[in-house]
């Protein structure tokens, strides 16, 4: 067994510096690194490129860090729900590069994977497209997009251990997976830290070969975006 | 004249039996309420989860559990999680069956513009992209006009687009059109609404054959 743990946040994220490029895994806030995230906030990096679905929300998630104005640029495919993202991208304070969710999802993958780009239709005669190269398959065109290069990836899993495997829960997996492997260093952070041997095999999601460090978060808050229930008839 | 419900009460009869369905976000969410429940379909949100359900009772919540519109859902007997890519692979690889999504603008030539207004409202496309482009059945689901009264159903579209020639199908408020040669072609009329009445809220071409039937709803 190779170990992969670390001690906490901070030895987690040690050699993170400004200008870097991190990928951060989650949906909404849904799966998000928070230790990570708070960590990050505390350093005070400055002028990084955070490769993300979303933005987080105005007080929690990646919000943290654009209230803190430490991102010079958002690669995400939705950012609607973050009042001072939209103030800082009109004022041409903060880059954006808008992607789709798919491509975003695939641009992680094949970095993890050795692709240097792959083709898809997403986007095609669209703003997404200008300036990118195309190519005609079966009489469909198709987009050329890069892979992602990053130097960090935090990502966050329900269970883990000191190898490095991990196994997600529920739709909190999304981008994680895609992203572990994809960076030169990937941080995973688990609500749970078993011990080796614990995890069944053929149940890890992502193999510890994928991820450089690991710790379990010192807690969770796991905001709920949009509560939505039903009465009981 | 329909309202959204009505709209998804239509749109939830192209519902088929052992289709897997990918709703959007809005007016398309309302269609599981009215699918027939003696067929069987499973519905995809792509933020990762295949046999969607309906919403938890109140103090069920699950952070850990949402659909795409980040909304906490419940998960039915044979659902599945997956990664963002896997759940990419089965919209850009052609295993969903069918796409409902809203538009801002559809035009005659089946292009669809539904996620940036500039200078007003850019909030991104999130995954409607890979959706258009990779799905052969898609249907929108819309107003016929916007808040200012004005035409959604274009000769072209004036917003940036989402994805080209892309939309066959279209059920709004007023009727249910298809696309077809770049023109639109009215196959319903919604209940108690004139063709005259469609045809003076629809900007492009309108190709009218024949009777044409009232929905049945």
């Amino acid at each position: 067994m190779i170990n992969k743990k670390v001690n906490n946040v901070q030895e987690a994220l040690e050699g993170v510096k400004d200008g870097m490029t991190f990928m951060l895994g989650g949906f909404g806030l849904c799966g998000i690194p928070e230790n990570a995230i708070a960590e990050l906030v505390k350093i005070g990096v400055k002028n990084v490129t955070c490769i993300s679905n979303n933005a987080g929300v105005d007080d929690f998630g990646l919000g943290l860090l654009l209230q803190n104005r430490q991102i010079k640029k958002m690669i995400s495919s939705y950012v609607g729900e973050n009042d001072e993202f939209e103030r800082q991208m009109l004022s041409g304070e903060l880059e954006v590069e808008l992607t789709p969710q798919g491509t975003l999802a695939e641009k992680c993958r094949a970095a993890q994977a050795g692709f240097p780009a792959f083709y898809t239709p997403a986007g095609y005669g669209t703003e997404v497209a200008e300036g990118k190269e195309t190519r005609e398959f079966d009489g469909k065109m198709y987009v050329l997009e890069p892979a992602f290069k990053a130097d960090f990836a935090f990502v966050k899993a329900w269970k883990g251990d000191a190898a490095g495997n991990l196994i997600f829960k529920g739709t909190s997996r999304n981008f994680n997976p895609n992203m572990c492997g994809a960076a030169t260093i990937t941080v995973a952070e688990v609500e749970e830290l078993v011990p080796v041997g614990e995890l069944d095999p053929n149940q890890i999601h992502i193999p510890g070969i994928f991820v450089q460090r690991i710790f379990q978060g010192e807690k969770y808050e796991k905001r709920i975006e949009q509560r939505t229930v039903r009465q009981r008839s | 004249m329909l309202d959204k419900n009505g709209i998804a009460k239509r749109i939830a009869k192209e519902v088929k039996n052992g289709y897997y369905v990918n709703l959007g976000i809005g007016i398309p969410t309302l269609v599981a309420n009215f699918v027939r429940d003696d067929i069987e379909v499973e519905f995809q949100s792509e933020n990762g989860v295949l046999g969607m359900g309906p919403f938890p009772f109140e103090g069920e919540e699950d952070a850990d559990i949402i659909n795409a519109g980040k909304q906490t859902i419940t998960t039915m007997p044979g659902a599945s999680f997956f990664d963002s890519a896997m759940s990419f692979s089965m919209i850009r690889g052609k295993h969903v069956h069918l796409t409902i999504l809203g538009a801002m603008e559809v035009a005659e030539n089946g292009d669809i513009a539904n996620w940036k207004i500039p200078g007003k409202m850019v909030k991104g496309m999130g995954g409607a992209m890979d959706l258009v482009a990779s799905a052969d059945n898609i249907i929108v689901a819309m107003m016929h006009t916007n808040k200012a009264g004005e035409s959604k159903l274009l000769k072209r579209c004036s917003l940036p687009l989402t994805g080209v020639g892309c939309v066959t199908k279209i059920v709004t408020n007023l009727a249910v059109l298809e696309i077809k040669d770049n023109k639109f072609y009215l196959l319903e009329r919604a209940p108690g609404v004139s063709v005259e009445e469609i045809q003076a809220a629809t900007e492009g071409t309108l190709i009218v054959e024949g009777e044409i039937p009232e929905m049945d709803i």
